[in-house]
């Protein structure tokens, strides 16, 4: 279904610099990834981490990868720090600020491509965290992808205070899980 | 445009210093950005050389700023390795709460950080990944003081603890022991600098900071990395050491008769020691390398015309006279060599002078040194010294600090994981 970038809603705007370095080497004709890209069969992720977390809400970040030759979709998630995950995208409201929300069909990363799970950015959502998440405990996440398969990676929690975040809709949307005040990922110092 | 050919690992840290540079940039408040997100393409439409990158265009940058240490191996980098321009050497004292398992994920995150960012990358949400990639032959140290042997329930080698009060000591206790040592040495201040903060931030709910002393060389690349650095009496200072690489080294540096959690490590002085520089200034030329027993240009021995030329301490002048006299500092430190030698890795200090004092300089040495035994080599020369060195008259130990340095670790394990 979801299967092209074209149907985010939110598609990424390379810092100036980036876009012109990214555009530059696609002119590299010696990428040594290639060989790779023939035999990859499914997704790779690195420099994972999720925030530490007394209770409530978190987020798992990191690079995945798609070093295939077809688009790949994230539909959903899960993760061993509580029972409630959903995938999450930021983008501009109408008032100009920057604010998170499910995203719709979930994260399609195109063929040779990558998604960036960061504060201030896409990420998964952890939510309803009763028992601590402590700083070097390791979080399991468990991608569920389009073809049906999963994908488990551990992501080790940091102390993070970074990145202001809001929740899009905390009045209009149904949040029956609870507090999603997004207030939440503020670390207490 | 043409695109040098370069090796896959290298195009993909620069991927990741961009991508996560980029983020960065938009998260702070690119309004027409919604976060760099999702790049697709073919594989190769992410991937800049640094060939693109105009701030690097026409700039090769040297071994000295552009290598990275292997974190990983059987010791701990920043020993053996030779030492860089800065460093800094920063106390924790452990939270009272921290029980063995705390102890745990605090050396998981910070070995984590540590191997990251002395390849040249980013910690793991690093907020300043910019500042992260130069490595600068950066080289993270952990050592462990007596709480954290005891808090993972094994036993701590026999010289663990204080050293024994010598008669010169004027400690002041800011500047003595700690639960947790991070030696931190690059030879850029920056990256030193940035790889104190993050590995601070990510400790600071383990642990705070007790103490934390800077120091520095000369400028790497401002002479040849082989040379023995200079003090700031302007003495050739480390000429008598065993050299990184040789079994005199392995024999004098690395821990043999100690529980087998530290079989690999070694042990650690640190010694703050003020130097009167005013005072020093009063001493002719002659004086001065009298109470070293060398020279000061070549620092060779009294007795030589090299720096390598061993000290001839029994060697007389026409009157009868030890040509190193009895008071010199190297025949002093020479008086115990039936043991091992240490390896001394120091550096300079210069602090800021206090307002309206009569001394222009707060200044000195942090006198660094690894061992095998501490009660074996570092207390019978300090012994020595403490009874007789002239040098004593210039210089005053100021803070005293000892610690175990555990083995290092394998990839997937962290510093400490002998402990447990
Ligand atoms: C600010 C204090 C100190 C200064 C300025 C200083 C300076 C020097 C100098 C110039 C040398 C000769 C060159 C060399 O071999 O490095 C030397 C040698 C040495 N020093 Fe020190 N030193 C200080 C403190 C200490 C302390 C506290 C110890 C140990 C307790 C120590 C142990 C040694 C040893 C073992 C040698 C080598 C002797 C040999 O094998 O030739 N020094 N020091």
């Amino acid at each position: 279904m979801i299967r092209t970038k074209k149907t985010f809603s939110l598609i990424a705007v390379l810092a100036a610099g980036a876009l012109a370095l990214a555009g530059c080497s696609t002119t590299a004709s010696t990428d040594s990834d290639d060989t790779m890209e023939s035999t990859a069969t499914t997704l790779t992720t690195s420099d994972t981490w999720v925030k530490a977390i007394d209770s409530g809400m978190t987020a798992a970040f990191g690079m995945v990868e798609n070093p295939t030759d077809h688009d790949i979709t994230i539909v959903s998630a899960t993760t061993s720090a509580s029972d409630m995950t959903e995938l999450h995208e930021t983008l501009e409201n109408e008032s100009g600020d920057m604010v998170m929300q499910p995203i719709e069909g979930g994260f399609t990363i195109p063929a040779g491509g990558m998604l960036m799970l960061e504060p201030g950015g896409n990420h998964i959502m952890i939510m309803g965290v009763t028992d601590p998440i402590l700083a070097g405990d390791d979080v399991t996440v468990t991608l569920t992808l389009d073809d049906g398969s999963t994908l488990e990676f551990t992501a080790p929690a940091k102390d993070y205070s970074g990145a202001n975040e809001n929740y899009e809709g905390d009045d209009e949307m149904d949040m029956d899980h609870g507090d999603m005040d997004h207030d939440d990922m503020e670390m207490d110092e | 445009m043409s695109e040098p050919v370069e090796p896959d690992t290298s195009r993909r840290l620069s991927r990741r210093h961009l991508l996560w540079g980029g983020a960065a940039a938009a998260g702070v408040g690119a309004a027409t950005a919604a976060g760099v997100s999702i790049v697709g393409g073919t594989s190769g439409s992410i991937a800049p050389t640094s060939s693109g990158d105009a701030t690097t265009a026409g700039f090769t940058p040297q071994e000295a700023f552009e290598g990275a240490v292997p974190f990983y191996g059987a010791h701990q980098a920043g020993i053996e390795t030779p030492a860089q321009s800065n460093a800094v050497f920063i106390a924790l004292d452990l939270r009272d709460d921290i029980d063995a398992s705390g102890l745990r994920r605090l050396m998981g995150v910070l070995t984590d950080d540590a191997a990251r960012l002395t390849a040249g990358q980013p910690a793991l949400a690093d907020s300043e990944p910019e500042l992260a990639v130069i490595p600068a032959q950066l080289t993270v140290t952990f050592g462990f003081g007596p709480r954290v042997v005891e808090l993972a329930g094994k036993a701590a080698p026999s010289w663990l603890g204080p050293l024994p009060a010598f008669g010169i000591d004027q400690l002041d206790p800011a500047y003595c022991d700690g639960d947790l040592l991070i030696q931190i040495g690059a030879n850029d201040p920056l990256t030193v600098t940035h790889t104190a903060r993050m590995l601070l931030k990510d400790a600071r709910s383990f642990a705070l900071p007790r103490w934390s002393q800077s120091g520095f060389r000369r400028a790497a690349g401002a002479e040849n990395p082989a040379a023995t650095m200079r003090n700031l009496f302007g003495q050739l200072d480390g000429t008598g050491n065993p050299s990184p690489g040789t079994t005199e080294f392995s024999e004098a540096v690395w821990s043999t008769d100690v529980p087998s959690w530290m079989e690999g490590g070694t042990s650690f002085v640190l010694r703050r020691i003020a130097m009167d520089l005013d005072g020093w200034d009063k001493i002719d030329r002659l004086g001065r390398e009298e109470t070293i027993g060398r020279t000061l240009d070549t620092g060779a021995p009294l007795t030589g015309t090299v720096e390598g030329d061993e000290p001839d301490l029994e060697a007389k002048d026409r009157l009868g006279f030890p040509v190193i006299p009895a008071f010199a500092h190297v025949r002093r430190a020479k008086e115990n060599e039936a043991a091992n030698k240490m390896f001394r890795r120091g550096y300079n200090y210069d602090d800021t002078v206090l307002t309206g004092a009569e001394s222009v300089s707060n200044s000195g040495l942090l006198f660094a040194a690894f061992q095998a035994d501490v009660d074996k080599q570092f207390v019978p020369v300090q012994k020595a010294l403490d009874t007789l060195d002239l040098l004593n008259t210039w210089t005053t130990p100021v803070g005293s600090a000892v610690f175990a340095i555990p083995p290092g670790c394998q990839e997937g394990g962290y510093i400490g994981d002998t402990l447990f």
